[in-house]
Formats: structure tokens, sequence, C-alpha cells
């Protein structure tokens, strides 16, 4: 696979005047890989320098040392930096900062009108664009109308209409509702699956990083470990030392493992987690030994 | 409270004046607001009020809208009305004290009010049948000229399209502050006014964090998606005038001639 985006080594601070001990710096040293078409969830704790990393992949933020490169494009390249932009997409956190206009559809058309397109191609972007996240017939309505979700929708349709390679999601659903949380990631799965972008979903919730297929833990601005879901989650324990949570499901099978129950190593979902129940008191039903009920 | 604060207050249609470019909208405006203060006498005075409940009623939208545009300027109106009474010459028709009523000081209170309330409501019709967005797209093309002087014609533009579509996150955003500082006890109810002003003072601080917040916010998304600055920029909606404006122009030109024209045949009375 094509890698796209590729970090080396990134330190970063905030602060530059701050003496350069080890403590100041947000990220500490970072190494990542992102391929083309892939679906990468990064998680961690607050202040574990996700977020911070996201604002590197599209160089609002450029790394003290180290480099990161989009596309072959170092992020610290002035001249490409729209090149870079255009093709790096980021969607924050709070669906309410980051509208500009008063009407749904002039705002998916900033972006484009900002790189230059031509009138009737910028028409028939913002169109498709809000087709696809499934907002086009409140395209003349006014944000503060809208749900959370669907503000986060608009949002994402203003990052899809300038036609990226790869969407950085930081948090997307930390404000929403369960509704809300709902229709921004089975959109943004939708985004990576039909239309081959790369997604990197930023977030603290786990079951939605299940989702992807891959995912990279970080704490105290490192990474921790990066691997398919099922990897990741199966090493509960260091999760735990991390102060991470992992699936509710994931974290069930975990325990009941512990408890001497004959499990597998790792679920990822409620499907998978009931699966494996069923098939443990299937067993227990033919071996006639354990009554579940009184160890649960 | 804070909710019931209405600004920009766009009332969707598809009446002619809708359809109409802001831009011709906007310079219309400004020529009636010339030609209403050159009204002197009742026969010009007359036709221009009817030229405006025709526009009104073109508008297709209902007359009470109208008459809520006027509620917050109705004490200025009455003001000023009473004022000019006694501001005029010819027959004194009633002596209080050192205040004469005379009956240009009648014509004079008569005249301002009719223009002020009528003037009011045309007004409204640019903000009811605009949407903000159209309405700043015709301000910032209209004042493409001044470019040349060195105005920043886009960032201003750009400023007021933010502003308006803030305000309403702001609002709710004073409220929510508002309720939050009275749960824990903050009075903003009781006192004169100076206690009042002050009891403000803690709603007015997160505020002011937090819309600085949301700038750095929207500064980052618009960086995002390639701000820079407005240049080489282009519209999804490009402004175009219309047969509607032909119309529009022409009718108005006819009826703002024929106002001045009355205004010179007739007797003024103020």
């Amino acid at each position: 696979m094509d890698k796209f985006i590729q970090v080396c080594n990134v330190y970063f601070q905030y602060d530059s005047d701050e003496d350069a001990s080890t403590d100041s710096f947000a990220l500490k040293g970072v190494d990542m890989e992102i391929n083309k078409g892939e679906f990468v969830a990064i998680v961690g704790h607050n202040g574990s320098g996700k977020s911070t990393l996201a604002k590197h992949f599209n160089s609002l933020y450029l790394p003290v040392t180290g480099d990161v490169y989009v596309n072959g494009i170092n992020t610290k390249d002035d001249d490409r930096l729209f090149e870079i932009r255009k093709s790096v997409g980021l969607v924050l956190q709070n669906p309410d900062n980051q509208i500009v206009a008063g009407v749904v559809e002039e705002d998916v058309a900033f972006g484009c009108e900002n790189l230059g397109v031509p009138t009737e191609e910028i028409r028939r972007r913002v169109d498709n664009a809000l087709k696809t996240v499934g907002m086009y017939e409140y395209r003349t309505h006014s944000p503060d109308k809208l749900s959370g979700g669907q503000k986060q929708r608009v949002a994402i349709a203003g990052i899809i209409a300038m036609e990226p390679e790869c969407i950085v999601l930081d948090e997307p659903t930390a404000m929403l509702d369960p509704q809300g949380r709902y229709e921004v990631i089975s959109t943004i799965s939708r985004l990576n699956k039909e239309m081959g972008i790369t997604i990197i979903l930023i977030t603290h919730y786990m079951e939605e990083a299940v989702l992807a297929d891959r995912v990279i833990v970080m704490d105290s601005g490192k990474v921790l470990t990066d691997g398919t879901p099922r990897e990741v989650f199966s090493k509960v324990e260091m999760l735990k030392k991390h102060r991470l949570d992992v699936p509710q499901a994931t974290e069930l099978v975990y325990k009941l493992k512990g408890c001497g129950y004959e499990l597998p190593v790792c679920v990822l979902n409620e499907e998978e987690c009931v699966e494996a129940l069923a098939s443990l008191l299937q067993e227990n039903k033919a071996g006639r030994n354990i009554n579940v009920s009184d160890k649960g | 409270m804070v909710r019931e604060i209405t600004l920009g207050q766009y009332l969707p249609g598809k009446s002619p004046i809708h359809r109409m470019d802001p831009r011709s909208k906007i310079l219309l405006l400004i020529t009636y607001i010339v030609v209403i203060f050159l009204c002197k006498n009742f026969v010009s005075l007359l036709l221009m009020s009817l030229f405006s409940i025709l526009i009104i009623l073109l508008t297709g939208i209902s007359f009470l809208k109208y008459l809520k545009s006027l509620r917050m300027i109705i004490f200025v109106i009455i003001i000023t009305g009473i004022l000019n009474l006694f501001y005029g010459s010819g027959d004194v028709l009633c002596e209080l004290w050192i205040l004469k009523i005379t009956t240009g000081g009648i014509y004079n209170a008569l005249f301002v009010i009719v223009r002020i309330t009528i003037l009011m409501m045309v007004s409204a019709v640019l903000t009811y049948t605009t949407s903000p967005t159209d309405l700043t797209d015709g301000l910032e093309r209209l004042m493409k000229p001044l470019t040349i002087f060195h105005v920043k014609v886009h960032e201003i533009a750009l400023m007021m399209t933010i502003a308006l579509r803030f305000i309403p996150v702001l609002l709710e955003e004073t409220d929510k502050i508002m309720n939050a500082q009275k749960a824990r006890g903050a009075d903003m109810e009781s006192g004169n006014v100076f206690q009042r002003v002050k009891a403000l003072t803690p709603v007015l601080i997160p505020l002011f964090v937090s819309s600085f917040r949301r700038a750095n916010d929207l500064a980052m998304a618009m960086e995002c998606r390639c701000y820079n600055g407005g240049k080489n920029k282009t519209r999804m909606k490009v402004l175009r005038f219309s047969k509607i404006d032909l119309a529009a122009s022409i009718i108005s030109v006819v009826i703002f001639a024929a106002v001045i024209f009355t205004n010179t045949i007739f007797q003024p009375v103020i």
C-alpha cells in the first residue's frame, strides 16, 4: 500500500520560549505511517498529544524537530501549503465554531471558493457533498437551527467539497448526543468504504475506534501501540495501566476469562460477545458442570 | 429573555422583491431615503406613501411583521413628532407658556411621523426579503470601487458574515452563562441600574473568554479550508441583474421623478 502520511520522529512544544526539558513537549518523538485508503483511529486520554498530532497532518502546526510528509510533501514547505491543506482536510471538535457562513450551502462552498474553483463546478461539488452526508434537504437552512450531529455533518461536507484524499477528524463526536454520534460515525465509515477516502479519526470512545482498520494508542506524546483493533484491545492490562478504556464487550469477556471461563482472547463488539457467551453456554450445557449464574 | 432579540430577520419567500438582486435593492433604498426627505407637500408625500404600500404588498409578507419593525422605534417617532409640533411658523393655534403650537408645527410633525414610519417599513423590506449572505455579498460588490482607496472591502464583508453567523450562537451562550450564574446565586434582577450593570460582569467575562476560544477555532477551521484573505476567490452564487431589477428600477425612477415633479408644481407646506 502507498504511504500517504509519514510522521518521522516529531517533537512539538506549544511555548517555544520554555526550556527544552522533555516535559514541556506535547509530542516526544512520534513516528507513524498512514497508508492510502486506510481508516485509522488514534486514541489516548486527555493530554496524550493526539489532537496536537492531528494539527500536524495539514500543517496547522509544524514540528519543532522531525518532519511530517503528506504525499511526499514536507509540511514545512510553505509554497505547497494549499496543496497539503487541499488533500488533508481537518474537522474539529466543536461543530458551532467551524461553520463560517449563515447558510448551510454557502458554508460548504467556502473551501471551494477559496481554492478558486469555477462557479458551476462549486455548485456540483456542494450538492454532491451535501448528498454524501445526507444534508441535501437542509441546504438553504441556517446552521443555528440544526442539531449537533447535523452541524458536524455540514462541517464534514465542507471538507468533502474540497475533494481531499484524507480527512482528519479531531474528536468529532465529543460534543454530540448518541444519535449525533451515530450519524457522524456512519458517515465517516461510508466515506472510507465507498469513496476510498483515508480517514484518521481521533477519539476517546473505544466503541468508535473498534470500527477502524487500525488503532494507534498514544500516551504522553508518544505512540504506545499500533495495530488492528483486535491486536490492540487484547492488551487490556496495558491499556488499563495507561488509564485507557476498552470497549464494554471486550472488558466483560476479559473479566469472565479472568474468572476462568473458556472464552476467545478478544471480542470487539456486542455481537461477538453474545456469540462467544452463547457458545460458552452451549458447551456448558453439554458438559453440565458449571452453572454460569452462580459465578456471574 | 435574550432569545427575544432578533437580528437579520430574513423571511424567505418567492415574491418579485425577494428575487431582486441585493445590489439594486440597496441602491434603490438609498435613493428612496433621499427622495422621501425631498417631499415638501401633501401630494408628493401621498405619492411616496402609496408607493411604499405597493412595495410592502408586493413582498407578500404580513403587514403585522412591518408593524413589529416599528415597535422598537415607536418612542423615537412619538418624541420627534411632539418636538416638531412646537417648531415652525404660521398661525398660532394654541399657546402654552413659551411653547406655541402653529399650523406649520402641525405640518412638520405630521411630515416627520409619516416619513420615519414609511422609511422604517421600507427599510424592513430590505432586511425581510434579503438573506444576510446576499446582503453582505451585495454590499461587498457595491463597495468594490473603494478598494482603490485601500478600504479592505473583502475583510469588512467577511466580518459582517461572521458577526451575523455568531450572533445567535453568542446569544445562546449568554443565556447559558446567565443561568449558570443564577444557579450560583447571582442576583441580576433587583437593584438600581448601576447595580444591575455591575451584576452583568460575571456574565460578560466568561462570554469574552469563550468568544476568543471560538475565534481561535474558527480561524483554524478557515485555515483548514485554504482561506487566504480572499485572493483568487471564486463564488458559488454569482449576482446577476435580471429583468425584475430592470423593471423595479424603471418603476422606481418614474415614481421618484413624479414625486420631485409634484414637489415643484404644488405649493410646499413645510
